[in-house]
């Protein structure tokens, strides 16, 4: 490394190959992301809290989503719509899969860079074009993409449907392809660089569960997305070729008969869900695994079953690619195919329960502290054993039959791909904010953050899942012509104030953030006593991570509270004769 | 052990609250799990819906109760420590402590489904409808259901995209074909007899849609170009909502129908009234 070559601050900075930077970039562009899918929530909950409400100032800003201050149907479905895609794919992926899996992986393998540095910067550059190209939809005639996430056909494929499937529908198709290829060079990237570039001493065997997990995950990735990008293209030709690949014959829309033949819009849910649900995994995996290696740190105590929990990791990511009809258990596909669903689903809960009762048996026995980032991951293993448990209920076809798109399966998913995530994403972002910018977050504002966000995270989707077993359907606009769903207006009503609070709450951390990335104390290079190899360099580290030498790693990462020792902890880097190995 | 009482940390409010946050959301699991929150039954494969979901109430209320009590009672132990009490349990007791979970979950996951679930889905699923069915087709199009009966001769007649018109002639049936000329036509309103089977055969012209009768526990996504049917007994007599459970447009969210489960007599005449408006 020469010191003496300065880049210049774009080279460094904006176009930079350095993980760190472009982790960094990855996570700041989720972090706008997600506020804006969070002000899409706060949208969606006004119109479900107070349905019949007049709001002038909306007009005002928004004067085709709100003619007459009161919200337009379409444009309802648009926001649901963008809320579920941005958070998904522009918020959670990019800040917790993309953006901490760039800034980790070298660093926690002991490695330099990523294995292909000039691609991973191209793919942070495709993942904003995506970003952008998304966010343009809204500002089209018709406004944005209204056929829900899972943008299933006709509805996504016939521009005279809905207005949002007019250019709306295209941009979308178009921007989740760029998406998956960027997607898939980062994956290649962390598959390559744990496969090949970890330091001397680091085997497969001593990685901490974060290296795990982002390894699992970006394997998923790569095997699951392309088949998205397939169906994105194929309903891009539906949508302005005239090929009925997803479309059947005898379709009347607004009165119009249709000139397509022989398509089957079942397909399209098949190669939706062989990506969405891995998607799910590729989400909530990096989350259990920071929760993993966040959780010994504040307990100083070893992960419970380390070995287990890796092959739970593995078992997951197997099974996930072989379950993806339980979101199709009424879709009208064969009820025997329903019946091996089931149960291909259901052996998922076996290793799933094991990572999270060792999640909970690592918390016994400790020495605890309850810093931020173990509040924030203590959420993370709460709402994934209370996901789970509801995920028991829709992975079992007969209960789904009743629950299947009702608000059950939206408090569930809450919980989980938004849920652990959101937790598993705040106690990274408090855990590693020293090491990304050499000061430390406020630790007060940071338990106002927590306290403002699990308890009404918690109260809202729990509630949801309340609101499903009564019969209310997802999606629904307003719920006031049926009789037998009068008893949910109360309760939608005080979800929707809980939303306002949970809302809140998130600018405590965005005033945290930003204050503390100028003003925060400054951080020594191992502010928690960790003993990973990230936290045996500076905060932040130099370009090149280990300067000239890379670390030789001599045991697992988790040797806490060593025997026979008076230390606290030894890094993964002490030798044998420091304090005795245990893995 | 009065050296272990000797090294705990002095007490602190932090630790019981968050303790307390978490043990709170156990006990407020279970406050919610044994109300009642479904709506009122009124059929018969339903009875069997609704045990599955007591059965993964009772189990999962009881595993949810167990696990955010123990996180409580971990973290109020733990921060009263000031060094840790077990570091690492043997590989044996790893092993067996994940075997028993797997044992536990795939009895109460997988047994729930093989002994509950499964007898559920085929009795609903593989149901042959019988020769006193009532038969019944419903085709669902932005945003109204259509509702026709086969007549007196208990067929239905033909239809047609080019006669298709949303005002006069929805489904498009063609009243040339001898067949259709006995044909009831109607729009969100169903009417069946209480304790018979009915056969619901469902089409769509446009969008998914999903036809859904929360009280009746059926829900079948109506996909076009392929044409479900369900087979169902209804058990109480009652006007029941339908509401459409797939996503197919701006107004999917009125796309409002009802259900009538009415006597023998009853509905034998409102079918001669329906048909007298034909």
């Amino acid at each position: 490394m020469s010191e003496a070559h300065d880049p210049g601050f774009v080279r460094r900075y904006i176009f930079s190959t350095d993980h760190k930077i472009i982790g960094i970039q990855y996570i700041l562009t989720g972090l706008v992301m997600g506020l804006v899918g969070g002000l899409l929530a706060v949208l969606i909950r006004i119109q479900l809290g107070w349905p019949t409400a007049q709001w002038e100032l909306l007009e005002t800003l928004m004067p085709r989503g709100y003619p007459s201050g009161f919200m337009a149907p379409e444009f309802y479905i648009s926001v649901v719509t963008m809320h579920g895609t941005i958070m998904v794919f522009f918020f959670i992926s990019y800040v917790l899969v993309s953006g901490f899996g760039n800034y980790l992986v070298p660093l926690q393998v002991g490695a330099k860079d990523m294995a292909y540095p000039l691609l991973n910067m191209l793919s942070y550059w495709f993942a904003l074009l995506s970003a952008v190209v998304m966010m343009a939809s809204f500002l089209v005639e018709g406004g944005a993409a209204a056929a829900g996430w899972t943008a299933y056909p006709p509805l996504s494929a016939i521009a005279s449907a809905v207005p949002g499937s007019g250019l709306g529908q295209s941009i979308w198709l178009v921007s989740m392809a760029i998406f998956i290829a960027s997607f898939t060079m980062s994956g290649l990237n962390v598959v390559a660089t744990i496969f090949t570039m970890r330091a001397p001493g680091m085997t497969m065997m001593r990685l901490p569960l974060t290296i795990w997990s982002y390894f699992i995950a970006a394997i998923l990735g790569l095997l699951a997305f392309p088949p998205l990008t397939a169906a994105a293209v194929l309903l891009l030709f539906d949508r302005h070729l005239g090929t009925s690949f997803f479309l059947p014959s005898g379709l009347v829309v607004a009165g119009q008969p249709l000139s397509f033949q022989g398509g089957s819009p079942l397909l399209w849910q098949h190669l939706f869900w062989f990506l969405g649900h891995p998607e799910v995994y590729v989400l909530i995996l990096p989350a259990l695994g920071i929760v993993g290696d966040v959780v010994p740190a504040f307990t100083r105590k070893p992960v419970f079953g380390y070995r287990l929990n890796v092959y739970s990791l593995i078992a997951v990511g197997v099974l996930s690619m072989v379950v993806w009809g339980h979101h199709m258990f009424v879709s009208g596909m064969s009820p025997f195919t329903g019946e091996y669903f089931t149960l291909a689903t259901m052996l998922i809960t076996i290793p799933m329960t094991v990572y999270g009762v060792n999640l909970v048996a690592s918390l016994f026995g400790g020495r605890m502290r309850l810093a931020t980032p173990m509040l924030f991951s203590l959420a993370a293993v709460a709402l994934f054993g209370s996901g789970g448990f509801g995920g028991l209920f829709l992975g079992n076809a007969t209960a789904d039959m009743q629950l299947h798109d009702t608000y059950f399966v939206v408090g569930h998913f809450h919980f989980m791909i938004g849920g652990v995530t959101l937790m598993g994403t705040f106690a990274a972002l408090y855990f590693w904010f020293p090491k990304m910018f050499g000061r430390s977050m406020h630790e007060g504002f940071g338990k106002l953050h927590f306290w403002g966000t699990f308890a009404p995270f918690f109260m809202v989707f729990f509630g949801q899942h309340f609101l499903g077993l009564q019969g209310m359907p997802r999606r629904y606009y307003a719920f006031n012509t049926y009789e037998y769903l009068e008893g949910t207006a109360g309760q939608n009503t005080m979800l929707s104030v809980i939303v306002m609070v949970l809302v809140a709450a998130q600018f405590v951390f965005m005033v945290n953030f930003l204050w503390s990335l100028f003003k925060g104390q400054p951080a020594e290079a191992n502010p928690w006593a960790a003993t990973t190899l990230e936290w045996t360099v500076a905060s932040p580290p130099p370009h090149g991570n280990f300067g000239d030498t890379l670390p030789a790693v001599h045991r697992w990462a988790y040797e806490y509270s060593p025997e026979s020792t008076g230390e606290d902890f030894a890094p993964q880097t002490a030798g044998p004769n420091d304090a005795p190995i245990t893995a | 052990m009065s050296e272990t009482r000797d090294t705990r940390l002095p007490f602190s409010l932090e630790p019981v609250l968050v303790g307390l946050l978490f043990g709170s959301i156990g006990l407020f699991g279970v406050i919610y799990g044994i109300g009642e929150w479904a709506p009122e039954l009124a059929s018969r494969h339903g009875a069997g819906i609704d045990t599955m979901m007591t059965y993964l109430m009772v189990t999962t209320g009881a595993m949810f109760l167990t696990g955010h009590l123990a996180m409580a009672l971990f973290i109020w132990q733990g921060s009263r420590r000031t060094r840790i009490s077990h570091r690492l349990a043997s590989p044996r007791f790893e092993k067996r402590l994940s075997i028993a979970l797997g044992v536990l979950m795939a009895v109460v996951a997988e047994g729930g489904v093989v002994a509950i679930g499964l007898p559920v889905w085929n009795e609903y699923f593989m149901a042959e409808a019988p020769p006193d069915a009532v038969t019944v087709e419903v085709v669902g199009q932005q945003f109204f259901w259509s509702v026709r009966y086969p007549g007196a001769d208990g067929e239905f007649g033909a239809t047609d995209i080019q006669l298709m018109d949303d005002v006069v002639n929805p489904i498009g049936l063609d009243r040339s074909d001898p067949v259709a000329v006995d044909d009831i036509v109607w729009l969100n309103e169903i009417y069946v007899p209480v304790n018979r089977p009915v056969r619901v055969v469902l089409r769509s012209k446009d969008m998914i849609h999903s036809f859904f009768l929360p009280h009746l526990r059926v829900k079948q996504d109506v996909i076009p170009g392929m044409v479900p049917e369900v087979v169902f007994v209804p058990t109480r007599e009652g006007t029941f909502e339908l509401a459409c459970a797939e996503l197919c447009g701006l107004g999917h969210y009125r796309m409002q129908g009802f259900f009538h489960v009415v006597s023998d007599a009853e509905f034998t005449s409102q079918l001669e009234r329906l048909a007298s408006e034909q």
